[in-house]
């Protein structure tokens, strides 16, 4: 059949099931969008592109599946960086279309020229440059297949407008042909057998489980292993919600503001079985002193993570799951009590702690309170800063995906769009999110978004007045000399919703939250809590820079 | 240590730049980098020289890997190998010195490509350690301007870097 490229666009994503597309419109997207008319498609129209693509990102979080925006040439793509850096980061799927000037008008600095390919080249997986319209479907199936498997991440598909406009011959290819991209799916049977050998003869063994998990959908194999062989767990940042929360196993998340007893018990074990985690700077502190006694075994997707940090004795490249599943029927049940009794010990002796008298709200009760009435059942997007880490510490996941947020480039302004992206991709279920007073900020305009879709989201600021991560930074680094980290304006949160039409509360006290946050999470439509917390408040334990994460302290 | 890589890589446009930018924006080190096509028109090779140790060369050769353009790497280092290298060379000499410069390109077997009033221009070709002495013995007399390709390899005997596809991407 003959169509436009554009067309025949919108056909390749109705043929991948794609149902939401995030996107903002220009001059040079004008044959997509008007393509876009008889499609079964939704587009959500977004306030900002950055908006569009934490949107996509926070779908494809919450479904697993590939999240898709569309945006202009010019400023219309260079406003998606920020959050194609975050999906790269974080191993999100993302298909990007960009909008281009026309082929003839590319390399002259034409209006609204961009060469976002060179721009995005170090943060896709993958990125195209559509010159042949006849090319865009095979670079479309390309994309998805890219975009979805092994590693997963970001890809790029920049169109210009003439091509866009070309009348091709539709013809959607039933299969890839990539022969510079074959993921390793299967683990190596020997070196399976060697962690197998390894386990059995460990006496301290831990699991320290990252997103590899949540990607690759492995948190019956992990539960598995860990009642399987008695070992306590912890999680990355990125892998939380990947084990439950409340399961006397878990140790909760290690590194910088890890607890004290995860961080030991990696200290010392004599076996630290990784699992899609990649030993980040923020895990693993002095790297030097992180786990010094243990053999490692470390399972990842990605080959060039294995010994990029840290020595492995045993590698498996492979998918998590499948890995675990080839794991599991080669190990022997384990009862050996003694390293779960130091477990036990350590979590007594270091519980996480706040001062829970205190005459002003505590964010952490704030969150406490969240864990409670949803029971660890809900979806929770974050922001980043300190209300991150409470969240981290705090709200104990039930759900595998349970967690939303921005971890390895920690983007300030993604929590809002991301619960959007989020609630849009799983309308039936809770969504709620955590953010800060500078955090919202960023990217607020979305309030207009999902008062638009009517979305249900539950938005609890944790509103201190300050830039917290960064005040308490300046505290342990700088002798508390602050600067920059005061708001002296603030507008009235509560008033702001009401402008957007959603319910507004403002929440001083303990007894405040008691009384209104239940009715306030039961409300049928969106609901901003703005939470006056006190500014003194610190993120606890925390590891200082170069320091060994055996050694937290209290600041 | 200085290993050479056999890189073939797709012929699209922007890989050398996703190749190059990969190398400077994980601090790896290019001693040297040439790219021309193969006998398959649709099949790129690089041979790069690059410093590293054990460790930094697993990360060069898995951080290759993942470009979606590369198609198959291969450290020849330890294995048999040709490998050479062009230069162009111009020196400052006037008639009365061009019969001694010419002497020199005799030894290395190097051609006189242009001759000028006062310059001569020079081909060489070999291996490093060839065109480096080459350089060395011209240097006295004032080179002008010199330009190297890089160098090209390929494993002798029956071994070879070619695609073919088995549906695997090969690492050797
Ligand atoms: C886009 C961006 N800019 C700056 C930072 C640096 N930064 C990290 S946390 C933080 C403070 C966040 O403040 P807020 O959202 O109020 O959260 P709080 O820490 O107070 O809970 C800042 C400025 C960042 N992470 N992202």
């Amino acid at each position: 059949m003959e169509m436009t490229a554009a067309e025949a666009l919108v056909k390749c994503l109705e043929k991948e099931q794609l149902e939401v597309i995030f996107g903002y419109p220009g001059g040079a997207t004008l044959p997509v969008h008007d393509a876009l008319h008889h499609s079964s498609i939704r587009h959500i129209l977004v306030r900002h592109e950055q908006g569009a693509v934490h949107a996509a990102d926070g779908y494809a979080r919450a479904t697993g599946r590939v999240g898709v925006c569309l945006a202009t040439s010019g400023p219309g793509a260079t406003n998606l960086i920020t959050g194609i850096a975050n999906a790269y980061m974080d191993s999100v799927p993302l298909v990007l279309f960009t909008g281009q000037v026309p082929t003839s008008q590319v390399g002259t600095d034409a209006f609204q020229e961009v060469d976002i390919t060179g721009i995005t080249m170090p943060i896709t997986k993958h990125n195209y440059l559509v010159k042949d319209a006849a090319q865009l479907p095979r670079i479309i199936k390309n994309a998805f297949h890219i975009a979805s498997t092994g590693r997963p991440g970001p890809v790029l598909i920049d169109l210009p407008k003439d091509v866009a406009q070309t009348m091709i011959e539709f013809n959607y290819p039933e299969t890839v042909q990539l022969r510079g991209y074959k993921p390793t799916y299967r683990g190596h049977a020997g070196k399976i057998a060697e962690a197998a050998r390894l386990i059995a003869r460990s006496s301290r063994p831990v699991i320290y489980a990252g997103g590899g998990i949540i990607n690759s959908r492995a948190s019956k194999e992990l539960l598995a292993l860990a009642e399987t062989i008695n070992a306590p767990v912890t999680n990355t940042f990125m892998g939380l919600s990947s084990f439950p929360g409340d399961h006397p196993l878990f140790l909760g998340m290690l590194g910088l503001h890890g607890t004290r007893t995860a961080n030991l018990a990696v200290t010392n074990c004599d076996l630290l079985i990784a699992l899609g985690a990649r030993f980040d700077d923020r895990v693993t502190g002095k790297i030097a002193e992180f786990a010094p006694r243990a053999g490692v075994i470390h399972v990842d997707i990605d080959p060039a993570e294995i010994g990029k940090n840290v020595q492995v004795h045993v590698p498996i490249v492979g998918d998590v799951k499948m890995v675990l599943q080839e794991l599991l029927p080669r190990l022997e049940k384990r009862s050996d009590t003694r390293w779960l009794e130091q477990i036990e010990a350590w979590k007594k002796e270091h519980p996480l702690r706040y001062e829970t008298g205190a005459e002003e709200l505590k964010p952490q009760y704030v969150i406490e309170k969240l864990y409670e009435i949803t029971r660890g059942d809900a979806y929770v997007a974050t922001d980043v800063g300190q209300h991150q880490m409470w969240v981290a510490q705090y709200y104990r996941f039930k759900r595998p995906g349970g967690l939303i947020s921005s971890g390895g480039l920690g983007t300030m302004g993604f929590g809002l769009p991301a619960a959007m992206g989020a609630q849009i991709g799983l309308p039936g279920e809770r969504v709620v999110l955590v953010t800060g007073d500078g955090s919202i900020q960023m990217t607020m305009q979305e309030l207009g978004t999902i008062m638009e879709q009517e979305l249900p989201i539950k938005i609890i600021i944790l509103n201190n007045h300050v830039l917290g991560m960064v005040r308490q930074l300046q505290k342990v680094y700088c002798e508390g000399r602050y600067m920059a980290v005061d708001f002296k304006f603030h507008p009235d949160f509560e008033t702001l919703a009401r402008a957007y039409r959603i319910k507004g509360y403002t929440l001083r006290n303990k007894e405040d939250v008691d009384n209104l946050l239940p009715e306030a999470l039961e409300s049928p439509g969106a609901v901003l809590v703005n939470c006056l917390v006190s500014a003194e408040e610190n993120v606890n334990p925390m590891v200082l820079a170069g320091k060994s994460i055996s050694e937290a302290i209290d600041c | 240590m200085r290993h050479t890589l056999a890189v073939l890589v797709e012929n699209n446009p922007g890989v050398l730049a996703r190749v190059a930018g990969l190398f400077s924006r994980r601090g790896f080190n290019i001693d040297s980098l040439a790219v021309g096509r193969t006998e398959n028109p649709d099949v790129s090779r690089m041979t790069i020289v690059v410093e590293g140790d054990a460790r930094v060369l697993e990360q060069v050769t898995k951080q290759l890997h993942k470009l979606v353009d590369v198609i198959k790497i291969n450290d020849i280092t330890a294995d048999e190998y040709v490998d050479r290298e062009l230069v162009l060379i111009k020196v400052n000499v006037g008639p009365a010195q061009r019969g001694e410069v010419m002497q020199i390109a005799d030894v290395f077997r190097a051609r006189i490509v242009d001759l000028g009033r006062k310059t001569l221009t020079l081909e060489c070709t070999g291996n490093d350690g060839k065109i480096n002495a080459f350089e060395e013995s011209l240097r006295p007399y004032g080179i002008k301007e010199l330009v190297r390709t890089g160098k090209i390899a390929m494993l002798r005997g029956f071994k070879y870097t070619g695609y073919h596809d088995n549906g695997t991407k090969e690492d050797n």
